[in-house]
């Protein structure tokens, strides 16, 4: 009887230790915190982040999560001394978001130098998950090459066939213009041109009356965040699309449509992971986020922010320990399941795969008010959105 | 035809009246910074975010009061003069005194915190300003189109410069800024208030900010780091042109638009950095800037 109670308060007490053995977890979300794309990600992304720690209920389980945040300013010098300090000194063990495929492309290889996990939800540039491709790296929202698949091949159906790109002159900007120039050609497309503008810009009048002048019947705009809100607002004032040229914008979010007003960017045809009307559980996400966030909904970089932080939580559970080679396998041997993306998986390349869809800006009278700003156009399977594994040039696919 | 490197002229005409509307810019703003510069010896580095308070100024008048574009241009500038004019009262006079580097961490300091402050209450993707019937739509010149919102904008600053350089020069007010400018203690002696000239001046130089923010607000994202791009530009162009003359920075911000925007066509990469190089020329060769007297 007496050994019987030793017993069990030795099992006890190994259970209590088991409890007791918590895995602490800290999330670095690196981003843009005052720049042009602070209202894309920003703030908001270290938000998403607490909301997937605080939904998964973390501490119940076991792992407890600290989030850190730093302003990277877009430059690539700084983001990677950032991402060093965290993981040399400030046990990090991961980094989350990254927008600005410059500063992203160099967390990349400081990640993978060090072996932890970088959860990029903000970079669009497709060299991520192709050459520059790293086992320690999940590129969860979009990349350029579904961008330039959803968009540039909507375009040339609609006849679109002569391109003209004004592209902001840095890492991102440039995959964003090869990746939809090989789709326009696929298609059967031509691109007559491209000027590449200083970045950030501010004044595009320039580059669009260069465009104007190439005659070509799309003008792509292959930037984002504060450069797109200005290039858009002043093809406006300079008639492009009332001279008969189609306007694309690359990649748009709705803070970026939200800035612009539906007077100025209704009928653009845009590609997206994500929109906060889409159906009851981004609605009550989004509904959350925007309390906590200044009034702003969530834009598809928070929200992938949110799902992949959920996912990695989710594994480091799975795995019981937060070895980033075991959570990484863990990562992509789970499918993926959050109320933004619905069900998914992570491919060998680091690729998460989930539709896409291709948006068009609501005309002022259809819109019911602030934030009522896209209508669903078409829905692009994931095995269709994104590059197919073997294309991509990683060298993790073999 | 002729063809110039393969640009045809229709397109280098296009270009050129661009880069002139960009000056015009540059014009409005570093001859604020020259007037400011001139009679204070401030580096007045508040001078971006004054600007982009002009156009923040527009879009609350419009958004909160209903008032348009055509008033804003008339009741912005002078209401952002006057905050210029408390920074001056309050702050900046305590520095006269000092060196140029006081000043210049003190405005720079207050950039930052009104940017900052702007920042957390309105984000930095910006605000929609429509512009007012009058400015949309545009002409076709037969070698570019060119919107009307950019054609007033090189109509009023023209004007506005003519008119700060005329008071300037050929007036009586003007000739008491220049003596207070060469010897403020004689022209004290006069009997003339050096004090609330220089309080004035400064708050004309920032209403002058606010001015060319307002003729940004409907062509440009009215975003708080709107100003922040653009200050370090005008800086090189009133360096350039000659810290604290007028003429001079008048001229060389029209020019250096120019500049910028044939820049834009033979090589865009360049674009942002064109200036910055010119400025380095002029500054090895004529350390005084293009038009100032060397000291």
């Amino acid at each position: 009887m007496k050994k019987m109670g030793f017993i069990l308060a030795s099992l006890t007490s190994l259970l209590m230790a088991g409890a007791a053995h918590a895995t602490d977890v800290k999330i670095g979300v690196l981003n843009d915190r005052s720049g042009i794309y602070a209202d894309i990600a920003g703030e908001g992304s270290v938000i998403a982040a607490q909301m997937a720690a605080e939904d998964f209920k973390a501490a119940d389980k076991g792992i407890n999560v600290s989030i850190v945040s730093a302003d990277h300013q877009n430059k690539p010098d700084v983001g990677s001394n950032i991402a060093r300090q965290w993981y040399d000194t400030e046990n990090v063990d991961v980094i989350a978001d990254v927008p600005t495929s410059s500063v992203a492309l160099a967390v990349n290889e400081i990640t993978k130098e060090k072996n932890k996990i970088f959860l990029a939800s903000g970079p669009a540039s497709s060299d991520l998950t192709g050459k520059a491709c790293s086992p320690n790296t999940v590129h969860w929202t979009y990349d350029t090459w579904a961008l330039a698949n959803g968009t540039g091949s909507a375009m040339v159906a609609q006849g679109g066939d002569s391109w003209f790109f004004v592209t902001a002159d840095y890492a991102f900007g440039h995959a964003l213009e090869r990746d939809t120039s090989a789709v326009v050609e696929a298609s059967g497309g031509k691109v007559l041109g491209a000027v590449r503008h200083p970045f950030p810009g501010q004044d595009f009048s320039s580059f669009l009356l260069q465009a104007q002048g190439s005659g070509a019947k799309v003008v792509g705009l292959a930037n984002a965040g504060g450069d797109t809100i200005n290039a858009v607002k002043q093809a406006s004032e300079f008639g492009i699309t009332q001279g008969g040229q189609a306007l694309a914008a690359l990649l748009m979010f709705i803070n970026d449509v939200h800035a612009l007003g539906l007077d100025v960017a209704q009928g653009l045809v845009l590609t997206g992971a994500f929109y906060w009307d889409k159906n009851d559980q981004t609605r009550e996400f989004s509904a959350r986020f925007q309390e906590r966030n200044a009034g702003q909904k969530p834009s598809m970089i928070e929200a992938g922010v949110y799902a992949s932080v959920l996912h990695y939580l989710k594994a480091v559970e799975a795995v019981g320990d937060k070895d980033a080679a075991k959570v990484m396998a863990k990562m992509k041997e789970m499918p993926t399941e959050d109320p933004l993306f619905g069900k998914g998986t992570i491919r060998a390349d680091g690729r998460k795969m989930h539709d896409m869809y291709l948006f068009r800006v609501k005309k002022p009278d259809q819109s019911k008010g602030p934030w009522d700003y896209f209508e669903t156009v078409a829905t692009i399977p994931a095995d269709k959105a994104f590059r197919p594994l073997a294309e991509g040039g990683c060298p993790l696919v073999k | 035809m002729f063809e110039l490197l393969g640009i045809p002229p229709q397109v280098l005409f296009g270009q050129l009246l661009l880069g002139l509307i960009n000056g015009s810019f540059y014009a409005v703003l570093s001859l604020g910074l020259a007037v400011i510069f001139g009679l204070l010896n401030i580096i007045n580095f508040t001078h971006g975010a004054q600007y982009m308070l002009g156009a923040f100024g527009a879009w609350m008048l419009l958004n909160y009061l209903g008032v348009g574009y055509w008033w804003a241009v008339f009741i912005v500038p002078p209401i952002v003069g006057v905050t210029g004019i408390v920074l001056e009262r309050v702050l900046i006079r305590r520095l006269y005194h000092l060196d140029h580097l006081y000043g210049l961490l003190l405005t720079f300091g207050l950039a930052l915190i009104i940017v900052g402050f702007f920042r957390q209450f309105f984000g930095v993707s910006g605000l929609p300003y429509p512009p007012p019937p009058l400015l949309t739509g545009g002409h076709n010149l037969g070698f570019m189109y060119l919107p009307n919102s950019r054609a007033w904008v090189i109509v009023a600053s023209l004007i506005v410069c003519l008119a700060t350089w005329f008071i300037i020069e050929k007036t009586r007010l003007g000739a008491y800024l220049r003596a207070a400018t060469e010897n403020p203690v004689m022209v004290g002696a006069f009997g003339i208030n050096v004090p609330l000239l220089v309080t004035l001046t400064y708050g004309f130089g920032v209403a002058l900010a606010g001015f060319a923010g307002v003729l940004a607000a409907p062509i440009y994202a009215v975003n708080p780091n709107m100003g922040a791009d653009l200050i370090i530009v005008v800086f090189a162009v009133v360096v350039i042109g000659g810290m604290g003359s007028i003429l001079g920075s008048i001229l060389t911000g029209f020019g250096l638009g120019l500049i910028e925007g044939l820049t834009r066509v033979f090589y865009p990469e360049g674009s942002a950095v064109v200036i910055f190089v010119i400025m380095a020329l002029v500054l090895l060769v004529k350390p005084a800037g293009l038009f100032g007297r060397s000291v």
